[in-house]
């Protein structure tokens, strides 16, 4: 059913469908709306077989999901910026777990200074926790993550957390028309959760154990095993929902143009300007190519090394720095890039919500295609440092 | 032998009971069945859970597990029979030179 | 089945173990316990050495409120309450320092048996203050040394703050108690609500005492009043065990090498003073005293 709504509806809406047991809630901008839309549902009893929880912080809210998963229950719960980072502690914890908690996250920039707005730098902190991480562009990408983020997660082979990934405000905030999903496609598409192991007195097990020098190695390789299943699991889960919702978002990666000889890319929203810049510097003869990274982790190195195979020249538009080295996407392409001869230019841009204009964007392409531009960041003013 | 690696460190139950700790002490706790009114106090207080009264045809008292025993001296001290007394192993019964 | 194995890590004479084995009894073993990192967690849950006989989740140091909260809901959710109760069992540092989500817990008054095994110091790494350390102990970070002696900061009334919450149940007890143990986990189990129960550990490692000590210096703490042993129900103080013949608190502080600094500093006589003033005044807020002077 085609519906204008805001991207934090599309989210809640989803959610709703996919039966969660338990959902927990805290504030944050710019995700507030999305519990506060589920707590209308819950309220309304639209939630069957659920539990709403005000937890009292993000560590709260993560911890309530832990125990409720391990108990066999369906979970939920929505976070950025601070919020995550706050709650990592316990991502971490449920990843080595294995427990198939779903997050969305409405990536916001990073205190200090404190930001409500866009960048990726929250869910970027979060990415050696073995947690799989999508970043959707848009909101339609956004509420059809939501049912597959449950099936991949909970698939016997992955049984890690999930992250979707979309940007604070630009997506969260936006009105786009969403084809809203139906009850009984999801039912058919999700089945209800039924994990393996769980926590119940007709089979006393003991979850979180501690495992000394002799063990722990073989758990964390495990884990890595797992990410590496999630690759083809998600290809499978992506494929199958192609054909039964219609809309293909394709693979981990999205090509466009790809005989080209030069690749932009990129995650999250700004993929969905690319797509303009991309056609209007082919307009202009320019062999450009865009590649939208959905798949953060499992990072897809093979994919990428494949699509660039025959590529001149990549250039990279992070949104988020590892202090001290690169934009994190530029670091990880690299390392899958080894070997190759493709020229790579790194431009970090739009931290903290500074807008990207299309203009300023196509130039800045345009003269990396050409040399003119190098690594860095991107749309900064003129400045000096003092100390009041 | 392959290392068996439970989903999520997860763990069967009471695999503890194939730990024999019993020879962590120096002592190890004996039962007098002739004071032994099988009060059932001892088994309340025991931190291993290792001394448990028994049924013995007519007789009924308490019996130390002397497998899982680590000689703390708890039931001893509580017994209001004084029917526990703490004896140092024969291991430890050394003569100084 | 049993509920608590045999062949765990515990050091002999271990007050935790007492208290344990004694909760998971009253409850029939029909229980789920989330515990917090410290020494039960240790001691218990190695991976392949499990001394659980009860479904059992270890998370984090932290949050263990909120992860038992978690069960809680889940099993309401599926409709599985009957399965069993939720049992924390937590130490003192987790309780009263980094266990943040206690608050959580109790302000949204989720079904759970809160258990603090308070052995009064984080044992586990060695013996460091928390919260519930009480005035003049010395433990490695809070030591007898030339200008300091132990700790002068006071023991958190975890009590009251359970109380402002308006817990439906809070009670403290012993390990030394351990039919009193069962009365209270008993009763906490038909109440609904978040309820909270303290229970004095003693510890033969961190408090310096032998295995066979522990149950007269676990007794001495309660006759000399400084572990008051207290029951309220909705906020209203049901029943308090009272003292017969109340001992100076000198008799319980010197058998243990935690507080044997204060017998050996003349500076030591004026805080076992303030520990004598400690447990006048719990004598007094209680009603703990049989004899009315």
């Amino acid at each position: 059913m085609m519906k204008v709504v805001r991207g934090f509806y599309s989210v809640a809406h989803a959610v709703k469908l996919c039966r969660p047991n338990v959902v927990c809630a805290y504030p944050i901008t710019p995700q507030t709306e999305i519990v506060e839309n589920l707590a209308e549902m819950y309220a309304n009893g639209e939630l069957e077989n659920c539990r709403y929880i005000t937890a009292e912080s993000e560590f709260a809210a993560a911890s309530i999901l832990v125990g409720a998963s391990a108990t066999g229950a369906r979970t939920f719960t929505a976070t950025c910026s601070q919020g995550l980072i706050l709650m990592s502690e316990v991502l971490f914890n449920a990843a080595g777990m294995r427990l198939p908690i779903v997050i969305v996250n409405t990536n916001r920039a990073l205190s200090a200074p404190l930001s409500i707005w866009n960048d990726l730098q929250d869910s970027m902190a979060l990415r050696d926790a073995g947690i799989i991480q999508l970043y959707v562009e848009n909101n339609q990408e956004a509420h059809d993550a939501i049912p597959q983020a449950y099936r991949i997660a909970e698939d016997k082979r992955v049984l890690l957390p999930f992250m979707v990934c979309m940007d604070g405000f630009k997506l969260t905030h936006a009105y786009e028309p969403i084809d809203l999903l139906e009850q009984s496609v999801v039912d058919s598409f999700l089945p209800p959760y039924k994990p393996a192991a769980y926590l119940t007195t007709k089979k006393p097990l003991a979850f979180g154990c501690y495992a000394p020098p002799h063990v722990y190695m073989e758990f964390r390789v495990v884990m890595q095993n797992a990410m590496d299943r999630a690759k083809a699991v998600m290809g499978e889960v992506f494929r199958e929902w192609a054909e039964v919702s219609g809309r293909d978002w394709g693979g981990h990666l999205e090509v466009v143009y790809p005989e080209a000889k030069f690749f932009v890319i990129s995650m999250g929203s700004i993929v969905g300007l690319l797509r303009k810049v991309v056609e209007d510097l082919r307009k202009k003869g320019y062999e450009v190519g865009l590649i939208k990274l959905r798949t953060f982790r499992p990072f897809p190195a093979e994919d990428l090394r494949k699509s660039l195979s025959d590529a001149e020249k990549v250039i990279v538009l992070d949104r988020s720095v590892s202090m001290g080295y690169e934009g994190n996407l530029s670091i990880e392409l690299k390392a899958a890039l080894y070997g190759s001869s493709a020229d790579v230019v790194s431009m970090i841009l739009g931290l903290g919500g500074r807008d990207i204009p299309r203009e300023f964007l196509e130039k800045l392409i345009e003269n990396a295609i050409l040399g003119k531009e190098g690594s860095g960041f991107k749309g900064v003013k003129d400045f000096e440092e003092v100390i009041p | 032998m392959k290392l068996k690696i439970n989903l999520g460190a997860i763990s069967e139950p009471l695999q503890s009971e194939n730990l024999k700790t019993g020879d962590w002490g120096t002592e190890w706790a004996y039962v007098d069945k002739d004071k032994c009114t099988a009060c059932r106090i001892c088994e309340q207080f025991c931190p291993e859970g290792c001394i448990e009264v028994k049924e013995f045809g007519e007789e009924k008292y308490a019996v130390v597990d002397h497998k899982y025993c680590k000689g703390c001296g708890v039931c001893a001290s509580v017994c209001p029979q004084e029917a526990v007394r703490m004896e140092i192993k024969e291991l430890f019964k050394l003569e100084v030179c | 089945m049993r509920y608590f194995g045999r062949g765990h890590g515990a050091c002999p004479g271990c007050g935790l173990a007492i208290a344990v084995r004694n909760v998971l009894n009253a409850l029939d073993g029909k229980c789920f316990v989330a515990n917090s990192t410290g020494c039960l967690e240790i001691i218990s849950s190695q991976y392949g050495k499990n001394a659980w006989g009860v479904p059992y989740i270890h998370s984090l140091f932290d949050n263990v409120a909120a992860v038992a909260s978690g069960i809680s809901e889940a099993l309401k959710a599926v409709g599985r309450e009957e399965e069993g109760k939720v049992v924390v069992l937590a130490g003192d540092g987790a309780t009263a320092d980094i266990g943040l989500t206690l608050h959580g817990m109790f302000d949204r008054n989720h079904d759970v048996i809160y258990i603090c095994l308070d052995n009064e110091a984080y044992q586990n790494t060695g013996h460091q203050q928390s919260g519930l350390t009480p005035l003049g102990e010395a433990t490695t970070t809070t030591p007898a040394g030339r200008i300091q002696l132990g700790k002068t900061g006071r023991k958190k009334d975890m009590v009251a703050i359970a109380l402002a919450h308006g817990s439906p149940y809070v009670a403290t007890s012993s390990a030394v108690l351990p039919a009193d143990i069962r009365r209270k986990v008993k009763k906490a189990a038909n109440i609904e609500g978040a309820k909270y129960i303290q229970i004095h550990c003693p510890c033969v490692t961190g408090w310096g005492i032998d295995g066979k000590d522990v149950v007269k210096v676990g007794n001495l703490a309660i006759e000399t009043a400084l572990y008051p042993i207290v029951e309220f129900e909705n906020g209203k103080l049901v029943s308090v065990r009272r003292i017969k013949e109340r001992k100076p608190v000198e008799e319980y502080l010197r058998p243990q090498r935690r507080f044997r600094h204060l017998f050996v500093d003349p500076r030591g006589k004026e805080i076992i003073a303030e520990i004598q003033r400690i447990a006048d005044r719990n004598a007094e807020r209680f009603g703990l005293d049989l004899k009315k002077e």
